[in-house]
């Protein structure tokens, strides 16, 4: 809601030497959200009206369309300017700045030679002028002021605009009723209200309206007034508020059903009576009806649209938007006024069905004052007849279906209790008052009619708290109860995090949006689980239209983002949340609000969920080590994604199981299987070399993907082992096997057939040479055996490796190496 | 012992060819420059075969009563020897040294980068260094989906299907719309799991991704953090609300910093209330005064950190908690926020590209 200082004052009895920033530093305080505080038309310098002459279109050698214009500024003859703008006819009055002057934000006018002219002065636009955001065009005034006039006094610059972002619950504060009532209680001042004027009690005989919904509509009041002149000129002060609050002026008709809106926060339609056929109806649409709409669309209504209609069928979407056949035009004499009460459901339903936010449907979605109607239609009245000449037609018609006004049962302790301010009861009574509530003996609290966002004790403790000032609440640590810290996954979580940093990866937070193209271009088949796409309506594009399924996408798109910025070599990872769809997840159930849900009611919502997990991911490619002075580096590879992979799991306190695996998009020979507690975890190792060249990365680059939380949590703590401070007996062993064995299997062969005196197992040499055989490899292990209580002797540890040995042999075909 | 027997004075025992030994040994010690001439030395003087020696040995061959006497002047003769043999084999071994190790002296400003750096991302420090600071005070963490029914998101906050303040959300939809789900747009559906997991009292906080359908520039975008705090216990009032986040804001931003609630809108807090700081850069200096504008709050004087209030009593009764005996607060801060004001960063779009160059300065801590 954007609020002229000058408009203000005049409803407001406020202090002269009170900048519209002053004023706007007391509503914030009581609750307002002043964004902004703009001075309109900050203009130096000769602004003047003027007239355009003639013109002429022209094409610019960049292909824009100007038009050399003469204007008559009231000189001796008119003036040549360039104007970029396509929206006036000869004949149109205009504000243009001449040479020397000085619009807002310093710029400065000249003539000045441009496409192919000498530019005599500029016609400016709303924006331009500083007096709106409109840049469609340049300004055309409706009415003729005489040409030369000075246009900063006519068009009232100089004034100061409070923006107002009007939250969900003050839709009274879309009008400068509203606001100047804020701002009477803030200055503790007696104000006017515009909506206190006299109205004619309802006679009948007016223009015939049935409401067969009054639920959708407990008010509907139509007045009419005949003999408009449609030609009469918007006058200045109304067309500069229009203005100044944001709206372009139109014509008087018009304007004045915005200006009523905008004074009294009732939206009010205006229909040409020549073109209405019969009765007007307030009514459920029909399926299958259609309405074009003012903006030229055809609309097909729902069933649940709330309409307006006449014997024709829908004139307009109830608090939204009027049709197109009933519209007010330069031709129409007679209007029907309407000022109607909509239930702020329909209106919030149909606007988002059609995607028509207006300026009555925001005010309806937040609730009007139902007070209003009679008032506003009067005001509505009054204006046509005094500014366009009209008659008000004898009778109105005023259909009401009121409900009674709600009541809230207060205890004033209650302020104390929920603020921690002790505020007397006689200070609760005087602050509801002055927000306009009516205070009964027995603290019963009716609301007023405009305020229909209070329903509960708490919604009027707000309301006197903001009065008092919130920073009258004193300022008090509460006590709180012992905690248990952080649960074993968040400190987990962490340890992941550290872990991979201090092993030289970077954290990265990618956005989570995934599309198809991503899972192709990582070959990602088509019955893998991370096609399982939990897809949004509105995504932010058309290509990442889904929730991650997986890290990968994200990575690569930062790797490829580093080395483009000649960051060739890089280590990121990324701790984060997929999810992957459940293919038979019910809807989720809409539950009440009105008591706990049971445990059934909260499995169904659960149900409903994808399945949520928190992935690590890290990507490396280029130099893992550098090369440099030293000499050569060591480029990225899949064991750096098994090392990460192995990070994590000592991280995680879990012992990781490194298998031999095949998963997209990973090489299909160099991809380790991550395996914990029987269970696959997730993958590592080296790219696909074709994905890796798709996204341009050096060959070699290699990427890890786990499930963090697949990887169960220690249910015991780890118990401390017991350091033998006994001798070391040390034995290598080479044994030969078929060289599509994999060493983990040796390994774990080894380890369990050495028994409880092995205390270590270590790979030190890998020889796949002429001599061990074709298609043999041998692997060459350190075994270290120690006992807790005693120094081995030579039997025992020889009896120990030969056991090894013996049950490498028996699962690998492993035999000693000559 | 027999004082009448005159001994015959070996003449290798007199103090004169004593001292000319010693005088000869001692000579030749400190003539040796470097540690092979002094073995020449120790080879001369010391050894078995050295005229000490050979004097040592004559001890044998004198009358008792001669023994004592030239045993001592032979030992000290001796002991003289061997000091300066061990004297100077000490300075040798450290001339030695210290020649050796200059000349294996190296540049050690070279640069060794074999183990690369890593960091976090400054937000995660962040939301770990506030979780931190609430877990001190006795919170617990709590954690919630990412993707959150609606129910969970609006009607348990008192945002029911036709809330306007729902479509004012910028809401990213899970398709389809039926299915009653939606990326959760604030870390607030914590608040209402909380409630059904935990009984009062409720001292909990937390940190989150959330998503609205915001364009990515400088100063917004669609994928953002957030912390939520929450407290249900008896006898809460706003009181403590307020004295939670002036304690929350001055372990951020310093003890000088200074909060100012100010009234807003939220369906689930009442009252509510946006909680701004004052203007770090400029204090409020540059309100009003066109002459020094102010980039950091566009010289409002106060920048917004969060939304914050009493939880409404409507929430408690979706959550089956008796708001007679129970009141809470809630209050959401933006971490992106808190790094731009903590951290003076200036652009968004560095939070969210990955750009290694952003994190690597922080390192593992903020």
């Amino acid at each position: 809601m954007r609020v002229p200082m000058s408009w203000l004052r005049e409803l407001v009895p406020l202090p002269a030497e009170d900048s519209g920033r002053a004023v706007a530093e007391r509503l914030v305080r009581a609750g307002l959200e002043v964004e902004t505080v703009e001075r309109t038309g900050d203009v130096e310098g000769p602004l003047v009206i003027g007239r355009v002459v003639d013109f002429v279109e022209e094409t610019a050698s960049n292909g824009k369309t100007i038009r050399w214009c003469q204007v008559d500024t009231g000189g001796s003859q008119a003036r040549g300017i360039v104007c970029g703008a396509l929206n006036f006819a000869v004949g149109d009055h205009v504000v243009v700045a001449l040479p020397g002057a000085t619009l807002p934000g310093g710029f400065q006018i000249t003539a000045r030679k441009t496409y192919g002219h000498v530019s005599d002065g500029m016609i400016c636009s709303v924006r331009e002028l500083g007096i709106g955001d409109e840049h469609d065009g340049i300004l055309v005034l409706s009415d003729a002021p005489d040409v030369g006039a000075d246009a900063v006094a006519f068009l009232g610059l100089g004034d100061e605009v409070l923006d107002i972002a009007v939250t969900a619950d003050r839709g009274y504060c879309l009008s400068m009723r509203g606001v100047a009532r804020e701002t009477a209680t803030a200055y503790g001042v007696e104000w006017s209200d515009p909506a206190g004027l006299v109205v004619p009690t309802a006679e009948g005989g007016g223009w015939p309206v049935s409401v067969e919904d009054p639920l959708g509509c407990d008010a509907f009041v139509a007045r009419t007034v005949s003999g408009v002149d449609p030609a009469r000129a918007t006058p200045a002060w109304l067309a500069q508020r229009l203005l100044a609050a944001g709206m372009r002026p139109i014509s008087v008709v018009v304007d004045v059903t915005n200006y009523v809106m905008l004074e009294l926060g009732q939206p009010i339609h205006g229909y040409d009576r020549d073109r209405l056929r019969g009765a007007i109806v307030v009514r459920r649409a029909a399926a299958g009806e259609e309405l074009k709409t003012l903006d030229g669309a055809v609309r097909s209504l729902s069933a649940e649209d709330l309409v307006i209609a006449d014997d024709s069928g829908p004139i307009g979407v109830a608090g939204v938007m009027g049709g197109a056949s009933t519209e007010v035009s330069e031709t129409t004499t007679a209007v029907v006024v309407e000022a109607a009460h909509f239930d702020s459901v329909a209106v919030a339903r149909s606007a988002r069905r059609h995607k028509l936010p207006s300026e009555a449907s925001r005010r309806f979605e937040r609730g009007v004052d139902p007070w209003l109607p009679e008032r506003a239609a009067q005001r509505v009245v009054e204006l046509l007849v005094e500014l366009a000449g009209g008659t008000d037609e004898p009778g109105q018609t005023a259909v009401q279906a009121r409900q009674p006004a709600p009541v809230i049962a207060l205890d004033p302790e209650y302020v104390t209790r929920r603020t921690g301010l002790e505020v007397e009861p006689a200070a609760v009574r005087r602050r509801l008052e002055q927000v306009g509530c009516a205070v009964a003996d027995d603290w019963t609290v009716t609301p007023p009619s405009w305020r229909p966002d209070l329903v509960d004790p708490a919604d009027l403790v707000e309301e006197v708290i903001r009065l008092v000032g919130y920073d009258k609440v004193p300022s008090l640590l509460p006590r709180t109860v012992p905690g248990r810290g952080l649960s074993a996954e968040q400190r987990r979580r962490r340890t992941v995090g550290i872990a991979l940093a201090a092993a030289g990866y970077v954290e990265v937070l990618n956005y989570p949006f995934i599309g198809e193209h991503d899972l192709d271009a990582l070959s990602i088949p088509a019955d893998d689980e991370r096609r399982r796409l939990v897809r949004l309506t509105n995504p932010l594009s058309a290509e990442q239209p889904a929730f991650r399924t997986t890290l990968l996408p994200g990575l690569l798109a930062a790797a490829v983002r580093n080395v483009g910025r000649g960051l060739g070599d890089v280590a990121l990872f990324e701790l984060g949340a997929v999810a992957v769809a459940r293919p038979d997840a019910p809807a989720a159930p809409r539950l009440g609000v009105e008591r706990r849900p049971t445990a059934e009611e909260l499995a169904a919502l659960e149900a409903a969920l994808p399945h949520q997990a928190r992935h690590v991911g890290v990507l490396v490619a280029g130099e893992r080590q550098p090369s440099g002075w030293w000499g050569g580096g060591r480029p990225a590879g899949w064991g750096d994604a098994i090392e990460a992979a192995h990070a994590v799991a000592a991280a995680a306190g879990c012992p990781l199981e490194v298998r031999q695996g095949e998963q997209a998009p990973w090489h299909p020979g160099r991809c380790a299987e991550l395996v914990v507690a029987g269970r696959v975890v997730g993958h590592a190792g080296e790219l696909h070399p074709r994905v890796a060249e798709a996204f341009r990365l050096p060959a070699g680059a290699a990427v890890l993907e786990l499930d963090l939380d697949a990887i169960p949590l220690p249910d015991s703590p780890t118990a401390a082992p017991e350091v033998s401070t006994f001798p070391l007996a040390a034995q290598d062993v080479a044994l030969v096997v078929s060289a599509d064995v994999p060493s983990g299997q040796v390994e774990a062969a080894l380890r369990e057939g050495a028994g409880d005196l092995l205390e270590s197992v270590r790979l030190f040499d890998v020889y796949d040479g002429q001599q061990v055989g074709e298609g043999k490899r041998s692997l060459a292990f350190a075994l270290r055996f120690r006992a807790p209580d005693r120094t081995l002797t030579a039997e025992e540890v020889t009896a120990a490796r030969d056991a090894a040995i013996a049950e490498a042999g028996r699962r690998t075909g492993a035999r000693l190496r000559d | 012992m027999s004082a009448s027997y005159d001994p015959k004075l070996a003449a290798a025992l007199g103090p004169a060819a004593l001292q000319a030994a010693v005088d000869a040994a001692l000579a030749q010690i400190t003539d040796a420059g470097d540690l092979e001439a002094l073995k020449a030395a120790r080879l001369a003087h010391a050894s078995d075969r050295s005229p000490l020696a050979l004097a040592n040995r004559e001890i044998g061959t004198l009358p008792p009563a001669a023994k004592a006497d030239a045993g001592k002047r032979v030992g000290e003769a001796r002991r003289a020897v061997n000091d300066a043999l061990a004297r100077r084999q000490a300075e040798l071994e450290a001339e030695r040294d210290a020649h050796v190790l200059a000349e294996e002296r190296v540049d050690v400003t070279l640069p060794w980068p074999h183990t690369p750096r890593g960091a976090r991302h400054p937000l995660t420090s962040l939301m770990e260094r506030i979780a931190d600071l609430f877990v001190a005070m006795g919170y617990e963490v709590a954690d919630g989906p990412e993707v959150e029914t609606e129910w969970a998101n609006f009607d348990a906050l008192n945002m029911g299907p036709d809330h306007p303040a729902r479509s004012m959300q910028d809401t990213f939809f899970v398709d389809p719309p039926e299915a009653g789900l939606v990326l959760r747009t604030h870390t607030s559906p914590v608040q209402a799991r909380t409630l059904l997991e935990r009984k009062p009292p409720v001292y909990v906080v937390c940190p989150g991704r959330v998503f609205r359908t915001d364009e990515l520039d400088a100063t917004h975008t669609p994928v953002f953090h957030q912390v939520e705090g929450l407290v249900v216990d008896e006898g809460i009032t706003m009181a403590h609300l307020k004295g939670t986040l002036d304690h929350f804001a001055a372990a951020m931003f310093g003890a000088g910093v200074v909060t100012r609630l100010r009234p807003s809108y939220f369906p689930f807090t009442e009252p509510s209330a946006e909680l701004d700081l004052l203007c770090f850069v400029c204090r409020g200096a540059s309100v009003g005064d066109a002459s020094r504008p102010c980039r950091t709050c566009s010289s409002e004087g106060w920048i917004e950190w969060g939304g914050c209030g009493m939880v409404n009593p409507r929430v408690l009764i979706a959550c089956g908690i008796d708001p007679e005996r129970y009141s809470g607060f809630a209050f959401g801060v933006g971490v992106e926020r808190a790094l731009m004001f903590r951290h003076g960063a200036k652009d968004m779009r560095d939070m969210v590209e990955g750009d290694v160059r952003f994190s690597l300065p922080f390192g593992l801590e903020v």
